[in-house]
């Protein structure tokens, strides 16, 4: 006859244990002595992963720098992947606040997923980071608990459709970019500002946002001074041979997924000559990026694109945030208004502050793509041809009057007969 | 204004010309393209009578593979085409082992197998992005056919031309291995009835295997034969796999005429349509499988219902 465990027994002996547990292992009174539980929604399976996993990257990074302690506290990681849909991000984030407890939450990746979520953040008050880059979040439906260190759609647009106007003294541009609301966002960005600036768009074509082949779009090119094309993922690649093989040479100017550094690697010759315009740019010479590009070539044998750098970056915000608050982070409400005052100087994009959107005001860097400069084994390089110092989500715009206007969208602004 | 009278565009503007010639061939191109992806999968689809889901994957594969030896990624160096053949016999093998493996396990049972297909393909996407990360790869094209043929305004990368050839020496390899070989007959018997097949002594089951083996082969080829113009990446598959199914429910299951006449129509539907009406394109794209369901549902040269 086997041993059988009665069920007396097993009471008796698991209120034993819980008993001793509870004698040897005193919960800490003080909060501080707790790990600071840091949460990151991000995608590691399907198209969107290459983002993803950069975003994951990117924060490994930060914490191994700082041998997993912010302001003084033990980080515990938890990394959980919403597979790139709206669903399994709000399924996520539920466990991320209801089971694991985290204190603040950096992510998601996409608009998409961002928008399922945002009522259930504000709900539970939790703080969080994401790169997805839906304007109204931090305009016209903004969200208190919400911080975003990356940029708004149209945030690298603006000063991308400036420089194209005054220094490219490009006149006659047609856009081309995902049918779906951040190529929408992008366009109407480039657009407004462009056009301020005396520009004419002659069309806005939108390939959707699962395009093989880009050739019947590419076809709709011509008789212009340039193309703005907003794409994102792997799309600018395919864009670019596409747009290279109808020969044609009109100049190309992007935003900050079009041209990522992320993507140097898998460009070839044909996207020499593409400028973009990006919050953070492999390229920039200062402390604080060297310290972080050294760190993803050692953990991860990569250099990083922007997905990577912002999440970087978000970790930065986070501690400072903490460190205002000399690491107590049991009152959220009050741990999202010292992550929104933080001030820092010299983060992989350069100094980072926010407006009272919770949305960033920094630098953005305009860079033209060649040969020159390239290092870290490259091939291709982005180098910086322009700063723009200290930019907001609404340029140079008044902010009510920017408000005022509708969202930028697929038909706004409306194209110029 | 005679322009109006030319092709326009959804607001009415006129299409340049050359830009109607480049939609033209880019058609015929990535009609061959469609065509090589699709001979297998229909040829699969008429004889076993599944719509294989991994189809897209095979697909994947061969371009992943393709860009790994043409980049010289492992210290190897291939030729392209020595990589292609290389990837396509590889791919070919890993079909085999799936067919004898694990659909064989289910024999008869169309609805199980066709749910392997697809649990395969999720297992290899994410296969794909273990080993080959999320980053995009650039297949370059093969030596000596980098260049553009210039004629007037219009500019065609001699690549493009080639794809076409490719796709016609396919085809008519194909066409002579269905129709003048022992093979071929037996191929087109088990298309056609295999339960008589079986009686009069074909081993149909064996046929699955090597029909499989040559239509994930045919795919993977494809893959990286299509790699220079859509590269390698992530969800490559799930972009791939529908323009097949809408080949081969126009064009019909089993038949190698209707894949090809198949994918040149789909060619010239998804080129123009996306071009003139870029708002419809999926649209476009699907109506004339819907017609076919409706009013052809064996398809154009389908020779039984699906």
């Amino acid at each position: 006859m086997s041993r059988k465990i009665t069920r007396r027994k097993f009471m008796a002996t698991t209120a034993a244990g819980a008993a001793v547990a509870a004698v040897k292992f005193p919960t800490p009174a003080i909060a501080q002595a707790a790990p600071f539980k840091l949460g990151l929604l991000t995608v590691k399976t399907g198209p969107l992963a290459q983002g993803g996993i950069q975003m994951e990257q990117g924060v490994i990074t930060y914490l191994k720098e700082k041998n997993y302690t912010m302001a003084g506290r033990k980080v515990e990681f938890f990394s959980a992947d919403t597979g790139g849909n709206p669903a399994g991000t709000k399924t996520k984030v539920q466990e991320l606040v209801e089971r694991d407890k985290v204190d603040t939450i950096l992510g998601p990746l996409a608009a998409f997923e961002l928008l399922a979520i945002t009522d259930y953040i504000a709900q539970n008050k939790m703080p969080l980071l994401s790169l997805a880059a839906a304007e109204d979040m931090t305009q016209r439906r903004p969200n208190p608990y919400f911080i975003r260190a990356s940029a708004t759609s149209a945030q690298a647009m603006h000063p991308m459709a400036d420089y194209a106007a005054k220094e490219l003294k490009l006149k006659r541009v047609i856009c081309i970019s995902e049918d779906f609301a951040f190529g929408h966002e992008q366009m109407g960005g480039f657009q407004q500002t462009f056009e301020d600036n005396g520009g004419k768009i002659l069309k806005k074509i939108w390939p959707p946002l699962v395009t093989p082949d880009y050739t019947p779009y590419v076809a709709q090119i011509s008789d212009c001074d340039g193309v703005c094309q907003g794409f994102a993922g792997s799309n600018p690649l395919r864009f670019m041979k596409a747009y290279d093989s109808a020969g044609l040479k009109f100049p190309v100017v992007s935003g900050e997924t079009g041209g990522d550094d992320a993507l140097l690697k898998s460009f070839g010759d044909e996207a020499i000559g593409l400028m973009s315009c990006i919050p953070y740019t492999l390229d920039l010479e200062t402390d604080g990026n060297r310290r972080f590009v050294e760190g993803m070539l050692k953990n991860f044998n990569t250099v990083p694109g922007q997905y990577a750098g912002l999440l970087y970056v978000n970790c930065q915000v986070v501690e400072a945030g903490l460190k205002a608050l000399n690491g107590d982070s049991s009152d959220k409400t009050k741990l999202v208004a010292a992550m929104r005052a933080v001030n820092l100087t010299d983060t992989p994009r350069g100094p980072v502050k926010f407006d009272h959107f919770g949305n960033v005001i920094g630098d953005f860097y305009v860079r033209k793509l060649g040969k020159e400069g390239a290092k870290y084994g490259l091939s291709l390089w982005n180098k910086t041809v322009k700063t723009y110092h200290n930019v907001g989500q609404f340029w140079t715009y008044d902010e009510k009057k920017f408000l005022a206007q509708p969202v930028y969208s697929r038909d706004y602004p409306p194209l110029k007969q | 204004m005679p322009a109006a009278r030319g092709v326009t565009n959804e607001r009415g503007k006129p299409i340049a010309m050359s830009s109607w010639l480049l939609l033209t061939v880019n058609s015929v191109t990535f009609g061959g393209l469609l065509f090589l992806l699709s001979a297998g999968f229909s040829l699969i689809f008429g004889l076993m009578r599944i719509p294989n889901l991994t189809h897209g994957s095979l697909f994947m594969l061969g371009a992943y593979i393709g860009a790994t030896f043409v980049g010289g990624m492992l210290g190897i160096t291939f030729d392209f085409w020595l990589a292609a053949l290389f990837a396509a016999i590889l791919v070919a093998a890993f079909g085999a082992v799936l067919e004898r493996f694990l659909l064989r396990q289910l024999p008869g049972q169309q609805l199980a197998q066709v749910l392997v297909t697809l649990g395969v393909s999720f297992i290899a996407a994410d296969f794909c992005l273990m080993v080959w990360g999320g980053d995009p790869i650039n297949v370059a094209s093969p030596k000596g056919l980098s260049g553009f043929l210039r004629a007037g305004p219009l500019v065609i990368p001699y690549y493009r031309l080639t794809i076409i050839v490719i796709a016609v020496i396919v085809a008519i390899a194909l066409w002579l291995l269905l129709d003048r070989t022992r093979l071929g007959a037996m191929i087109r018997a088990g298309v056609d009835d295999p339960d008589m097949a079986r009686v009069v002594g074909i081993r149909v089951s064996r046929l699955f295997t090597i029909v499989f083996a040559l239509g994930a082969g045919l795919a993977a080829f494809a893959g990286i034969i299509g790699g220079p113009m859509l590269s390698a990446y992530p969800g490559l598959d799930q972009d791939m796999l529908p323009l097949a199914l809408v080949v081969v429910i126009l064009g019909g299951t089993g038949s190698l005429l209707g894949s090809f006449v198949g994918s040149i129509i789909i060619g010239f539907i998804y080129n123009f349509g996306q071009a003139m009406l870029p708002e419809l394109a999926y649209f476009v794209l699907f109506l004339p499988m819907l017609l076919v369901l409706l009013l052809r549902p064996q398809g154009l040269f389908g020779r039984h219902v699906p």
